[in-house]
């Protein structure tokens, strides 16, 4: 009996600026296959459904487990992780694509180093003044680490700024998984004493006035983080902070 | 006076660490790394973080941490810097905290201590079960700080080809690769350390991730870099099998009370939860009363397939045994598990909280890696310098749960400020080495990439990873014999000889990965290689490293580190004796309270 096959296709493009094609490519089927073991299994044998001699797709990945973020793309039009998008749940034929909101490198490669630029902008740290030894960190409730820890399982895939409406050209939206990042620095004790450098960061163009609240983000987060819980906090939090500094005239 | 210049490869926890510490001391750092340094292998990390931080009114200490950690790595690590690492840790803790790891807590406001393997004490914080990722984060964000400030510059999508070193064989910076746009270029440094992580990739599937090839310390190797025990590898015991990754499935899992058992009728193929508990083997509480399912790994590992292999009573005729959580309160799960049993429902498709999951064991750590001294992190070339998983230092011959993130951090603590002082103490910095030198390495590195580019062949790189991998697993993990790893060593000359006719399918010169593939892969047989002649030679049973052909512990001819050196294309080893200058060797049984 002939070994049971199924169809991936892949959108290519071998740089930026040139044009895109879709390969088609047809593999074995196994059980609890996934996306990724496919992309393994072209590499090790690059040839198309009808023939074709092609390059091995080009594609980031990491962990394989969800918790690194490289294997962001579009599979079947669904910005989510290959290593955890199974074949057997997939309607065939599978369509693999790179992320659009970032810019492309090469086939399902893209440059998401914006977000990592956002942070920075954003001062997503906790500024300890060292790291020689200054004894125990501050007291937390329970009840706090167990608001902030989903939080900070944030893995930077950037699905929800791939799904977000108002990440396009024309607005540049810094995006849910930052927000996020600035509700938790802001809850911790030592990060909430410059809670206002984040969330001056977050005041004008790009920032958390453009959520238009879609709560597109809070479906394709891979790590279930409350998105549009954070963008209201957030947004509560720009208010009040804008409020307060208009009526003392200080930051 | 000249301010000189370090660079970092590597950019998981002990490259993230070393690069605070330099940066913090004024010196501007090179961190450079193949991935962005947020997706390093250390999110991996699941259970948590040793540290004798005594919070739970047990009477634990940093000796006892020491005594622990020694005792479970079969008395094959050097004492000092263990003890040093241990008296460490609690301000590691500490420092971690301060930074905003969301660590559990306790009702006060405390933190959390959870039980881990090898040890009676709960002395392993946490932060859910994704302990690593945590940690990685927190010293991602300081990392991004001092890059803001100008401390710091990232070389993300660059892979490490090998170091430059001048004609009096010290290290004078390093050649990297563009991922994207495949440049080759030489980056001087008055020091370079080395912070590239595990070595998975050598035996195909593990639970190590994508970049884990150990093809950085390879290159070192091949360059004079002495590697050390590297025979010494942990399979962790319970692990998802999966066709691209072996999965862990942290052993914090049976830190929290998870049991692991088989049907005691063999093939018996009733589901888990039909199975009343008298019909059900708790083999190892019955086997080790006193640590149950908290034996090391290595023990662990043993009985599983002694279970599985001699005894045959794998669940229903499968390799694979239940590691059952199943009677732990919910709210346990969810507060403490969660990230853990959550990665076994999405890749295996039903939930750990009603139903056993079955796992079994995979390659999971390596002991060995780049020899560093005693002191600061030093290699045998100056300049050159290691932290974490790459080099052997504090795990001997098997690491104890837990102790990879203290090591990690801790080893990177050292190194920077070492690094620091050796580069402010050069006569001649790095900027007074001729051009030469650097174009020489440049021109090596890329015929390198012409050669492999432009050779016919018929040969693919993935199948001769994949056929590396399955020899190295097959004869060179759990259960050694020498006849076998013979045959492995016949493979590899059968592999190298192939990997000469490689032919590339892609040729091009924008994002081949193809291309970096191959170059990991020639590195990755010699390491293959290292670790089979290590293990053939070392005739005895310790920790990790068992031989039913030599059952017991042998301190008179083998307490000693394996130094493995590469001369002219040959690898040799040799010996020097372990510092045990604190504690004495005993003999190492988990039966009973040590």
């Amino acid at each position: 009996m002939p070994d049971k096959t199924f169809t991936v296709r892949v959108k290519r493009q071998q740089q930026k600026d040139e044009s895109a094609h879709w390969d088609e490519f047809e593999l074995r089927y196994r059980p609890h296959l996934n996306i990724i073991t496919c992309l393994l299994d072209i590499a090790e044998h690059p040839l198309t459904k009808d023939g074709r001699e092609v390059t091995p797709v080009s594609y980031e990945a990491n962990c394989l487990e969800e918790v690194c973020g490289a294997c962001a793309m579009l599979i079947n039009g669904y910005p989510r992780q290959a290593c955890s998008a199974l074949v057997d749940n997939l309607e065939k034929p599978i369509r693999l694509e790179p992320l659009e909101k970032f810019p492309l490198v090469r086939d399902l490669v893209v440059d998401r180093s914006s977000m990592f630029e956002s942070l920075k902008r954003t001062h997503c740290w906790i500024p300890i003044d060292g790291t020689y030894p200054l004894g125990e960190g501050p007291r937390m409730s329970p009840s706090l680490q167990e608001e902030g820890y989903p939080l900070s399982r944030c893995i930077s895939c950037g699905n929800c700024l791939e799904i977000c409406p108002k990440v396009n050209e024309h607005s540049n939206f810094v995006g849910a998984a930052i927000v996020s990042q600035v509700r938790l620095f802001n809850m911790h004790p030592t990060g909430a004493m410059n809670a206002y450098e984040r969330l001056e960061a977050l005041m004008g163009p790009g920032g958390i006035e453009d959520c238009d609240n879609a709560q597109n983000c809070v479906k394709v987060c891979p790590k279930g983080i409350p998105l549009t819980e954070s963008l209201a906090d957030v947004n509560g939090q720009v208010i009040r902070h804008a409020v307060k500094s208009w009526f003392t005239g200080r930051p | 006076m000249r301010t000189p210049r370090i660079i970092i490869v590597g950019g998981g926890l002990a490259g993230l660490m070393a690069a605070i510490r330099v940066a913090e001391s004024g010196v501007p750092v090179d961190l450079f790394s193949i991935v962005p340094v947020k997706r390093s292998h250390s999110v991996c990390a699941q259970g948590g973080i040793n540290a004798a931080k005594n919070l739970k009114g047990e009477g634990d200490s940093t000796w006892k941490h020491f005594d622990d950690t020694i005792y479970g790595g079969d008395f094959l690590a050097n004492q000092p810097l263990v003890k040093g690492m241990c008296e460490a840790a609690p301000a590691i803790i500490d420092l971690l905290d301060r930074m905003g790891v969301m660590f559990n807590r306790t009702p006060e406001g405390l933190l959390d201590f959870r039980r881990f393997g090898g040890t009676l004490y709960h002395r392993t914080a946490f932060a859910g079960a994704t302990t690593g990722q945590q940690l990685l984060y927190a010293l991602d964000e300081q990392v991004r700080r001092h890059e803001t400030e100008g401390k710091v510059t990232k070389y993300e999508g660059w892979t490490f080809l090998s170091a430059v070193i001048d004609g009096s064989g010290i290290c004078r910076g390093i050649c990297a690769m563009n991922l994207h746009t495949m440049e080759v270029r030489t980056f001087r440094a008055d020091a370079a350390i080395f912070c590239t992580g595990g070595i998975g990739a050598v035996f195909g599937r593990s639970t190590n991730s994508v970049v884990c090839t150990g093809s950085a310390q390879s290159a070192l190797f091949q360059q004079g870099v002495v590697y050390a025990n590297g025979e010494f590898i942990q399979v962790h015991p319970t692990a998802i099998p999966g066709e691209d990754k072996l999965r862990l499935m942290s052993e914090s899992a049976r830190g929290e009370g998870g049991r692991v058992w088989v049907p005691r009728k063999a093939g018996d193929t009733r589901p888990a939860n039909s199975i009343p508990e008298n019909e059900r083997f708790y083999f190892l509480e019955e086997w080790y009363p006193k640590y149950g399912n908290l034996v090391p790994r290595d023990v662990a590992t043993r009985a599983i397939h002694k279970i599985v292999f001699q005894d045959k009573l794998g669940i229903g005729g499968e390799d694979a045994v239940y590691l059952d959580v199943t009677h732990l309160p919910r709210e346990v799960l969810d507060r403490k598990l969660e990230g853990i049993l959550e990665i076994y429902e999405k890749f295996v498709g039903y939930d750990p909280r009603e139903e056993p999951m079955k796992v079994f064991p995979a390659m999971h750590y390596t002991m060995g890696g780049l020899w560093v001294d005693n002191d600061n992190q030093a290699t045998n070339v100056p300049g050159i310098y290691a932290a974490g998983e790459c080099e052997y230092q504090y795990h001997g011959a098997n690491r104890l749960g837990a102790n990879s993130l203290v090591s990690c951090i801790y080893g990177g603590m050292l190194a920077g400020p070492a690094a620091v002082k050796y580069s402010r103490n050069l006569e001649k910095g790095s900027e007074a080495v001729g051009e030469s030198v650097f174009e020489a390495e440049r021109t090596r590195q890329r015929e390198a990439n012409d050669k492999l580019l432009h050779q016919q062949g018929s040969e693919n790189p993935i199948t001769i990873w994949k056929e590396m991998g399955r020899t190295m697993t097959e004869n060179v993990t759990v259960i050694r014999y020498n006849k076998a790893m013979e045959a492995t060593l016949s493979k590899l000359d059968e592999l190298d000889a192939r990997y000469q006719k490689i032919n590339l399918s892609d040729r091009t010169q924008w994002a081949n990965q193809t291309l970096q593939f191959a170059r990991e892969l020639g590195n990755m047989l010699i390491l293959a290689r290292v670790i089979t002649i290590g293990a053939i030679a070392r005739n005895e049973t310790r920790g990790a490293h068992y031989k039913p052909d030599f059952p017991e512990r042998d301190d008179k001819n083998w307490l000693k580190t394996t130094k493995a050196s590469y001369n002219g294309g040959r690898i040799q080893l040799g010996y020097e004796p372990v510092d045990i200058s604190l504690i004495p060797p005993r003999e190492r049984k988990y039966t009973a309270a040590k």
